[in-house]
């Protein structure tokens, strides 16, 4: 197993850093603690709840928008109970969808339990073997960078998963009233003509 | 009345595709079940419509999440026991966040079935989806259920509700191997 490289907001300042209006979805927990560090952006969609469906969401969303870049950015915990949706991804194959999985091994919000990826799960590999080609996991700076020099392109649909350290970092909140986290979001990609639908 | 149209009155399920196609249903999310065959083969035809198969049910609640978020309209197939699959991301997605979401839902475990396996979920198929908020309407005859769906579609997508339409196993035939 890879050694824990990669402070996790260190990781999130780097892929959003150049984002500009690249829709970003979060699965629940710390990955939406890390978004919400970077402070508010409209176009980002903050998932509360659901665990195991944030690739989804991204999904309908990189087919319903194909010239909008979409990232899911969610945990390795997320990512394990929603894992038969990278089967389903990798039939539609939208060029316009990165995955991105911060792997720390752990379940961080119920009191640092091992996860599945601590053991013997491999998620890189079952992204590959459900048809992800463009799967990695990265562990280093270098392999970062060059991550997020291409991450905000429209290319092809691709799975990252960074392996974090450990350390607990300030939880910091977005909003979390659903239905406005929806409706601003829809207003700001769609306009405002939108609320009126 | 001749033939042809008569043929097409009684296909229901190419009823509900017009339905489909008339509102601009874009995503058609599902897990293939016997009932929804014909419907998902007159989708797949349909180059405006994106089939997006799952490996279980509760991905097409993200999915369409998703999909309305970037504007487009869609509609979740599944049989009865997928409802139970759906639960929490009934609750806390879709209902937590006002989205609104159409479910058609074959039911098994009902009139003539042979599986005693199936009869649980059958029963508590319309309980499940009421105790998440969800409007549920059964169908049990021809003649209702384009304005049936037509009608549950408008409410979902004009009043961020969640509706399903259950199609009765006496409409869509009882499995017997």
């Amino acid at each position: 197993m890879p050694k824990f490289r990669l402070n996790r907001r260190y990781v999130i300042s780097e892929l959003l850093k150049q984002r500009e209006d690249t829709l970003v979805v979060n699965g629940l927990g710390g990955t939406c603690w890390d978004i919400a560090s970077l402070g508010d952006n409209d176009f980002n969609f903050y998932v509360w709840g659901g665990m195991g469906n944030a690739c989804m969401i991204g999904l309908g969303l990189a087919l319903s928008q194909p010239k909008k870049k979409v990232i899911v950015i969610t945990g390795d915990g997320e990512m394990l109970m929603g894992i038969g949706s990278l089967a389903t991804i990798a039939l539609k194959q939208p060029k316009n969808l990165s995955i991105v999985v911060f792997d720390n091994e752990l379940y961080g919000e119920t009191g640092s339990q091992k996860t599945h990826t601590a053991y013997s799960t491999n998620l890189s590999k079952i992204a590959i073997g459900s048809g992800i080609i463009n799967s990695s996991i990265i562990t280093t700076k270098a392999d970062l960078l060059l991550l997020c020099s291409k991450i905000h392109q429209i290319k092809n649909l691709s799975f990252s998963v960074i392996k974090i350290n450990q350390e607990q970092e300030e939880i910091v909140l977005p909003i979390r009233e659903g239905a406005y986290i929806k409706s601003r979001f829809r207003k700001a990609l769609l306009g405002e003509k939108i609320l009126l639908e | 009345m001749d033939k042809a149209s008569n043929n097409i009155k009684y296909n229901w399920p190419y009823n509900i595709y017009e339905v489909f196609k008339d509102n601009k249903i874009k995503q058609i999310a599902y897990v293939p079940d016997a009932g929804h065959k014909d419907l998902i083969d007159y989708c797949e035809n349909d180059k405006n419509m994106k089939m997006i198969s799952l490996t279980s049910e509760e991905e097409g609640v993200g999915l369409l999440a998703g999909a309305w978020l970037g504007g487009e309209k869609g509609a979740l197939l599944m049989q009865s026991s997928g409802v139970g699959n759906c639960v929490n991301s009934i609750a806390s997605i879709t209902r937590a966040c006002d989205f609104p979401l159409l479910m058609l839902v074959t039911m098994r475990g009902e009139w003539n079935e042979f599986n005693p396996w199936q009869v649980p979920m059958g029963k508590a198929t319309a309980k499940v989806l009421e105790a998440l908020n969800v409007n549920v309407t059964r169908c049990e005859k021809i003649d209702d259920v384009s304005e049936t769906i037509n009608a549950m579609l408008g409410l979902a997508y004009k009043t961020n509700s969640i509706n399903a339409v259950l199609l009765s196993q006496k409409l869509i035939g009882a499995k017997d191997f």
